[in-house]
């Protein structure tokens, strides 16, 4: 029988295999940031062991860094003291670290990528839930806790039960104005927050292969808010054109070699997979949430549903909470909920791609008046090509802010949060409740519905600006 | 790791759905560099209602925490296993748990026991109705019993041989040191190295 690419992946990479054991399984790529890794220094350094592979691990600060005057100390004592634990932890074992003011740091899974470390048939983890990311590249990459990390950082591998594979099978054209948030978000919706558990994601089909490197990264990204730790989407030209020639990607005969081996990265045509979902792109619309999971979506030209009319009652429960933190009616149109603050940014929505985007409708236009627009590019690097394009100074004339590199928004571990009862659309991945800043209620959005929510202060796609905005171009 | 082998307390009925990290422990938590003093963490946003059912003084001390289903959804935070143990709870059931969660606490000797939704709803009504009832999480019998219920959970045979005998993965691990080489010695060229060689 045929095997599918997250099996293929799997198999080459056990390093041990025993009946009544999980599998332990070679890690090829080990990234690190502040937050998940002292805890796991402190045990190395317990136990008297090192890092076994420092050419296979690398570390960079994100969650807590300020995105404004990074070159003064960092104000909160506690984010200084943990960017320091690194920076000391980095330095004693060896590890290579992008630090704050670095031109190649970042949030830890826009950096990957951007360095070609990221690629087809690799393992990759990172003590980061959102690791899933990585899986855009045909990589079986996934999040792992403190512990996981220390345990990867001293015998770069990982004990492991084989995971059940799921097939996501996208078909058709997502129609204009619709893009990879729009389909992740809808297919979260349709599978559950507890969907995916258990299960590695294969999304595939014709919609995906469609897709650009930064888009399927957007939709593996949010593989984690279905349940599943890890999402792949198998290798193709598109994959191969996006590494070549970055900075960690195989030269010459190399990269003929590895070429030859992505190009097996396939699902065979006979293999079987465990479970099946089929998603039509073409009835696809912008979509957003209105609850406080990102199971909790709809199209945006819905209403926010009546919690009475779920069957189950838990998830019945479940939404009566989530309106009454989100401060929502039953019914309310998705359009007329007004926001305070729109945040672009994270590792969903952080990529050039992502802010080209949003430039292009704020582009002679103004952000709405009382609405704050934070943009946040997902590594330093983002944030240089997005000024290199003038991008920067499209921002700051619609009204928004424009701020260097890291989590920010996405997680208010830094200064930049939402304060009680504040309203935000955020191309982020998480609207749990006080994710962004306690009280704070989040809807999650693309960047093109962000960029166009900024500019009417209430929730709305790039196409409610035609006839809604006088623009002063005349758009 | 500490053993686990059989536990018994008093519970905590946690009647809600999707739990998730960010609820378990906010992130400002996650500037600290240890692994204890969490405890205050758990649950903040919650333990600001009087109501709430842990600040409710007859839950005092209790040590097993019974939840809806898809509890520990969200981040990879181990902290949120920490701050559960710092608080004092030695295990927590539920009806379904997020993977990463549930892999980070078997590491840490939490025990995370799965049963079905209806096994769960007879715990939240037996301790919501007398909260004196205690609850046997029996590892070595794979069972939770408590007042007239009687549950059996499964758990993979591994898992429950290393949280018996409290065993440390790593060390494990490195008892297949030579597995480990061969296998690094067949690693093609190609693969990518974040440090020249
Ligand atoms: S951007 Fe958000 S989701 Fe991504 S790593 Fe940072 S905190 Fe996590």
């Amino acid at each position: 029988m045929g095997r599918t690419l997250a099996e293929k992946v799997w198999d080459d990479h056990v390093v041990r295999r025993a009946e009544g054991e999980p599998d332990l399984l070679y890690i090829d790529l080990h990234l690190l940031h502040e937050v998940t890794s002292p805890q796991a220094f402190d045990g190395l350094r317990k136990n008297g062991r090192t890092v076994r592979r420092l050419d296979l691990t690398i570390a960079t600060e994100d969650h807590n860094t300020p995105t404004l005057d990074i070159d003064k100390p960092i104000a909160d004592p506690v984010s200084r003291a943990q960017l320091e634990t690194l920076r000391k932890n980095c330095a004693e074992f060896g590890v290579r670290l992008h630090p704050l003011g670095d031109v190649e740091q970042g949030v830890v899974h826009v950096v990957g990528p951007q360095l070609g470390l990221t690629q087809p048939g690799t393992t990759v983890v990172c003590g980061d839930s959102h690791t899933s990311t990585h899986g855009a590249f045909g990589a079986l990459a996934f999040g792992i806790g403190t512990s996981q990390v220390e345990h990867v950082l001293a015998t770069q591998t990982l004990p492991m039960v084989r995971p059940r594979t799921m097939a996501i099978t996208v078909e058709g054209e997502l129609p204009d104005g619709v893009t990879a948030k729009d389909l992740i978000l809808a297919i979260i919706a349709k599978i559950g927050t507890g969907g995916g558990q258990g299960y590695v994601l294969e999304y595939r089909g014709s919609a995906i292969e469609k897709l650009s490197m930064e888009a399927r990264m957007t939709i593996c990204n949010m593989s984690i808010e279905a349940g599943a730790r890890a999402g792949m989407i198998a290798p193709d030209e598109t994959t191969f054109e996006y590494l070549k020639g970055r900075p960690h990607a195989p030269e010459g005969a190399d990269w003929d070699a590895a070429v030859a081996y992505w190009r097996t990265l396939r699902t065979d045509e006979d293999a079987v997979f465990d479970a099946e979902v089929v998603i039509r792109a073409d009835e696809l619309s912008p979509f957003v949430t209105w609850g406080t999971n990102p199971g909790q979506g709809a199209p945006l030209s819905a209403s926010v549903p009546d919690p009475a009319s779920y069957e189950d009652a838990s998830e019945r429960f479940a939404a009566e909470k989530a309106l009454e933190y989100m401060g929502l009616e039953a019914g309310q149109p998705l359009r007329s909920i007004e926001v305070d603050t729109v945040f672009v940014g994270s590792c969903t929505n952080g990529r050039i791609e992502d802010l080209r985007a949003a430039a292009d409708i704020l582009r002679e236009r103004k952000v709405a008046d009382g609405v704050r627009m934070l943009v946040v590019p997902g590594s330093a690097r983002v944030g240089l090509q997005a000024v290199s394009e003038g991008l920067d100074v499209v921002f700051k004339e619609a009204g928004a802010e424009w701020r260097h590199a890291g989590c920010s928004m996405c997680l208010g571990m830094n200064p930049d949060q939402l304060a009680p009862g504040e309203r935000s659309a955020s191309t982020s991945n998480r609207n749990f409740e006080g994710r962004q800043g306690k009280g704070g209620r989040t809807h999650l959005v693309s960047p093109q519905v962000a960029a166009a929510t900024a500019v009417l202060g209430h929730l709305a796609s790039p196409a409610d600006l035609t006839d809604a905005t006088a623009a002063p171009a005349g758009v | 790791m500490e053993a686990f082998t059989t536990h018994t307390g008093r519970a905590v009925p946690l009647r809600r759905s999707n739990v998730d990290t960010d609820q378990i422990i906010p992130a400002h938590w996650l500037k600290k560099v240890t692994r204890d003093g969490f405890e205050d963490g758990l649950f903040e946003a919650w333990r600001k209602d009087p109501e709430f059912v842990l600040n409710r003084p007859e839950r005092q001390g209790a040590t097993v925490l019974v939840a809806g289903p898809d509890f520990g959804t969200g981040s990879s935070r181990e902290h949120a296993v920490w701050a559960l143990q710092n608080y004092g709870f030695k295990a927590v059931i539920s009806a379904r748990f997020a993977d990463i969660f549930r892999g980070n606490s078997l590491k840490n000797g939490l025990l995370t026991v799965v049963l079905d939704q209806e096994t769960v709803d007879a715990l939240w009504e037996l301790t919501e109705a007398d909260p004196t009832v205690e609850v046997t999480v029996d590892l070595e019998a794979r069972e939770v019993r408590a007042g007239d219920v009687t549950a059996a959970f499964e758990l993979d045979e591994n898992a429950r041989w290393r949280l018996l005998n409290g065993l440390d993965d790593i060390s494990l691990t490195l008892r297949n040191e030579a597995d480990i080489a061969g296998y690094e010695a067949g690693r093609p060229g190609y693969k990518p190295r974040t440090l020249p060689v």
